[in-house]
């Protein structure tokens, strides 16, 4: 019986789970992680769909990832290896393109060929988001306080906010309001003026949202994409070598090394609450798992609605997770090519396949794929987000063979007349359509196409409708309302069982963030029994 | 006379690639210090596919000869008898006192022909020591042009090449051909990496060029430079002579001098060997505990962090390694100094090559290093760590 004992349970091995247990692990406790699939990773997972293809599934860049985590963790000996991902081009319907290089003076020459202001305009921009994102930074790393409580804890980390905003000054301030009210499109206009950059700008505010780049609250998002600039020096963003999987891997890796037991093929059904308590899990198999503590890696919706009774919780907080909003809005189609696509607009091999390749000529193209999935269709002509992983790391794909991954928005969850596997494909050839008006050569490349919709994301990974972030990153879903008031720190009405996925502060990507910060958390309460 | 810089025989297809014009001195001739603008991608093949570099500036000679093995055994301190054709050894070489010269590669071709790299040039002090001996020493630095392939995808290319060299290990070299062309191959390099060397004769390396390029880029090849082979080096705890020491030859004052037990290169000179140049110096520095190491210096970055907020910014590192000498601190009092530095974007660690002073030189004693922050001079936390920071498994693989 003793090894059905734990000081903490694990459900699911995301990476957030899996950072959440190698802090457990890190601090003596006795940890186990329960993963349903065959491998660990959740949404951040590296398989070999098509023999020598390595795909990097759903999850495909490292942005965010903690510094702290990856020292802490001493990911890089547990074989995290981040390569640079430097460049985005957007090819133009007009035969020509827009090039954001790696290089300062490369980008420089490349927008003054399109508006020379707009070539100037980016550097100003770039600092004064710089220092947005200075403003912004302290709350990724941060509990999230409650604001109606007047405990000691709460009223100190505001206390601390507070200090810390006065430090910004005004003109910044001002523009942080703009910033939280404003639609990409919208606050991009006031800098840009040539459509293509500030369309593919405004595509970064609107991934993983069921948003266009007209929707106000959008423009906020753009801010997580200059946080991990911020870390420049450290140089956390990129390629993980060997896909998002690896990444998991080596949190995993680092975990076990700390002690941390993980159990994959593990299902979990039910978490056991006796008199208010978490006192464990049962197991799809029956079988149960006994600890003091158990988190909960899923997101909102199965923490609340399905890993335990209704009962059990309060009725605004059932109510509030109900309407907290998943609505997944795009899908992925992996492909596995024998020749890189040949753009019409930098024709043959070149520096633009190290990079990233964005499917965003205009603000009305976005919006218009936006429109299609307004009223249940996915887009005709999707935004993609499109990278060459075997161009970063060669062991993705046999020697001279490629992969591409095509993020693709809009896909929406419930679609009209919901999703077949006709359905599918039309989206898979929607997507490749899009692409050839670009890339002619890309239909005859195609050795092995997979298509992932929504649905499928939800139920190859358990993320509820398939949002990528487990739940949309919107500012009305975010820190104390990160999943809901007031149960944005991480732990819940039940005592002993706990949250840490996206679904909780300060959110999604590979950031790893809320892992740490719950198991912080955990370790808090637990030490000053 | 061309009053220009010499360029090597690869000069047609490096110059043709070099996106930034940088290029550095190496040896009299001009070297890319980098292709790219930025020499991230460049340092990032090492790590993850290969990078090719251009290493022809390197000293090469020739030792042939019926005392090729006497002459080499009395010139370094490794024991020569031991060393089988096909087999490199690295060593060092010392002058009278035991302070060190040059360090190289010394390669047995065959059993009465070496051939020795050095990063100076070497003939005069290689003449001077062969007088008693019936050796021929030739400089064949002009006539030989190398390219060296570092990374894990290096012996993939090779090998699509017909080198067939799945049996060359560690420190061995083979003769083959790469195509059509006659190459010889060497399992060494300078980054820590699975990695290769490729001699060839000058007529031949423009064409050994195009073909590791064009197989290479199913294999993530990437012509690199000197900046990525820098990082790439102190990752690896390999010194650069006059950076991280003094060649005794060109030391101005004793302390510039460097034994190779200060050098951490204690294990590379033997202790029963026949008499060669500065053993009495080094049997008596071995008896003795060493007055100086070379060690490993890892950089806290949450110090890092405390010193740049205090002034309101983010940690900032140098965008490329350094190479200039830096104090050591532990309490008051200066240890010692690093000679080489960088981030490390593999480990996610700054990093330093330091000479620190007995008894301060134990790994994980807590020391501090001076690091520059707007302007100011100021001590970031730092603990002292063995060499080398990365030491993959491939590398010897």
């Amino acid at each position: 019986m003793s090894t059905n004992r734990y000081d903490a349970i694990v459900i699911g091995g995301g990476h957030n789970g899996l950072v959440n247990a190698a802090y457990l692990a890190r601090a003596g406790r006795k940890v186990v992680v329960l993963e349903k699939r065959h491998l660990v990773g959740g949404a951040a997972v590296s398989e070999q769909i098509f023999p020598g293809f390595t795909f990097s599934v759903f999850s495909y860049v490292v942005s965010l990832l903690r510094p702290e985590i990856i020292r802490d963790l001493q990911l890089p000996q547990h074989g995290l290896q981040i390569l640079p991902l430097e460049s985005t081009i957007t090819p133009l319907p007009n035969g020509d393109y827009l090039g954001m290089w790696g290089d300062r003076d490369r980008t420089r020459r490349e927008l003054a060929r399109h508006s020379a202001t707009d070539a100037e305009a980016l550097d100003e921009f770039g600092r004064l988001m710089h220092h947005m994102a200075m403003a912004v930074r302290p709350i990724l790393g941060m509990m999230p306080p409650d604001p109606t409580s007047l405990g000691v804890r709460d009223l100190k980390a505001f206390a601390r906010l507070g200090g810390h905003l006065r430090q910004i000054d005004e003109k910044h301030l001002h523009l942080l309001h703009k910033l939280m009210t404003m639609s990409s499109a919208d606050f991009l206009d006031e800098w840009f003026e040539f459509e293509p950059l500030k369309a593919t700008k405004s595509a970064s505010g609107i991934i993983g949202t069921f948003l266009g780049p007209r929707s106000p609250g959008t423009a906020y998002v753009l801010l997580h994409h200059y946080m991990g600039e911020i870390d420049g020096a450290f140089r956390a963003w990129g390629f993980a070598k060997g896909g998002t999987g690896a990444i998991s891997e080596s949190i995993a890796s680092a975990a076990r090394a700390l002690g941390a037991e993980i159990r994959l093929n593990t299902g979990v059904a039910q978490v056991m609450v006796k008199n208010g308590k978490a006192v464990g899990v049962v197991l799809e198999n029956g079988d149960e798992l006994l600890a003091p503590v158990v988190v909960s890696g899923l997101d909102p919706r199965r923490t609340f609605l399905q890993l335990v009774e209704e009962q059990a919780l309060p009725t605004d907080l059932v109510d509030a997770v109900r309407k907290y909003k998943f609505r997944g809005s795009s899908g992925k189609v992996n492909l596995a090519l024998s020749e890189l696509p040949d753009f019409t607009c930098l024709p043959g091999r070149g520096q633009h396949h190290y990079g990233a390749v964005s499917i965003s000529p205009s603000y009305d193209y976005l919006e218009r794929a936006y429109d299609d999935a307004k009223y249940g269709e996915f887009s005709k002509k999707p935004y993609m987000d499109i990278v060459f992983p075997s161009m970063l790391d060669p062991n993705m794909a046999p020697p001279g063979q490629h992969v591409m991954s095509a993020f693709v928005q809009y896909a929406p969850y419930k679609l009209n007349g919901g999703w077949t596997d006709e359905k599918r494909e039309a989206f898979g050839d929607a997507v490749i359509d899009t692409l050839a008006e670009y890339a002619p050569n890309i239909k005859r490349a195609i050795i092995h196409r997979q298509v992932i919709t929504p649905p499928d994301i939800e139920r190859i990974t358990g993320l509820s409708e398939g949002n990528i972030f487990a739940g949309e990153l919107s500012l009305h879903q975010l820190f104390f309302n990160r999943p809901a008031h007031p149960w944005a720190g991480y732990r819940t009405p039940i005592r002993g069982y706990y949250q840490c996925g996206s679904g909780t502060h300060p959110g999604g990507g590979i950031m790893g963030a809320s892992g740490r910060l719950a198991a912080l958390r955990i370790l808090d309460h637990r030490s000053r029994r | 006379m061309s009053l220009q810089l010499r360029t090597t025989p690869f000069h047609s297809r490096t110059a043709a690639l070099s996106q930034a014009h940088n290029w550095r001195r190496w040896a009299g001739y001009v070297a890319a210090s980098a292709y790219e603008l930025s020499h991230d991608r460049e340092y990032a093949a090492i790590r993850n596919s290969a990078a090719l570099f251009d290493v022809t500036p390197l000293y090469k000679y020739d030792i042939t000869g019926r005392d090729a093995a006497r002459f080499l055994d009395r010139l370094v301190p490794r024991d020569i008898n031991r060393l089988a054709t096909g087999q490199i050894y690295y060593t060092p070489w010392c002058n009278d006192q035991g302070k060190v010269l040059d360090d190289g590669t010394l390669w047995r071709l065959d059993e009465q022909h070496f051939r020795l790299t050095s990063a100076e040039p070497n003939l005069r002090w290689l003449r001077m020591n062969a007088a008693p001996y019936d050796v021929r020493i030739e400089d064949v630095s002009d006539r030989i042009a190398t390219l060296s392939i570092q990374g894990p995808t290096a012996r993939a290319i090779l090998n699509a090449l017909g080198a067939g060299i799945d049996a060359l290990k560690y420190f061995r070299l083979q003769h083959t051909n790469l195509r059509e062309l006659p190459v010889t191959i060497t399992r060494t390099g300078y980054t820590g990496d699975l990695g290769f060397e490729v001699w060839t004769a000058n007529h031949h390396a423009e064409a050994l060029w195009d073909m590791l390029i064009e197989e290479g880029m199913n294999y993530g090849i990437q012509p690199a430079g000197l900046l990525a082979l820098d990082v790439a080096r102190i990752e690896a705890g390999l010194i650069l002579l006059d950076v991280d020491y003094v060649s005794a030859n060109h030391a101005l004052i004793e302390a510039q001098k460097s034994s190779p037990f200060e050098l951490n290169l204690g294990w590379a000179v033997a202790k029963a060997k026949g008499p060669y140049v500065g053993q009495r110096a080094l049997e008596a520095e071995r008896a003795r505990a060493p007055e100086w190491q070379l060690v490993g210096i890892d950089v806290d970055w949450e110090s890092l962090e405390r010193l740049h907020a205090a002034v309101g910014l983010p940690p900032r590192l140098p965008s490329a390694a350094w190479r200039t000498s830096v104090p050591i601190y532990r309490g008051s009092a200066q240890i010692g100094y690093a000679t080489s530095g960088t981030w490390s974007p593999l480990l996610k660690k700054y990093i330093a090559l330091a000479h620190l002073k007995a008894p301060h030189f134990a790994p994980g004693t807590a020391v501090e290093m001076e690091v520059t922050v707007e302007h100011h001079r100021r001590r970031a936390a730092a603990h002292v760590t063995k060499l080398p920071f990365f030491d993959p498994e491939r590398k010897r693989a």
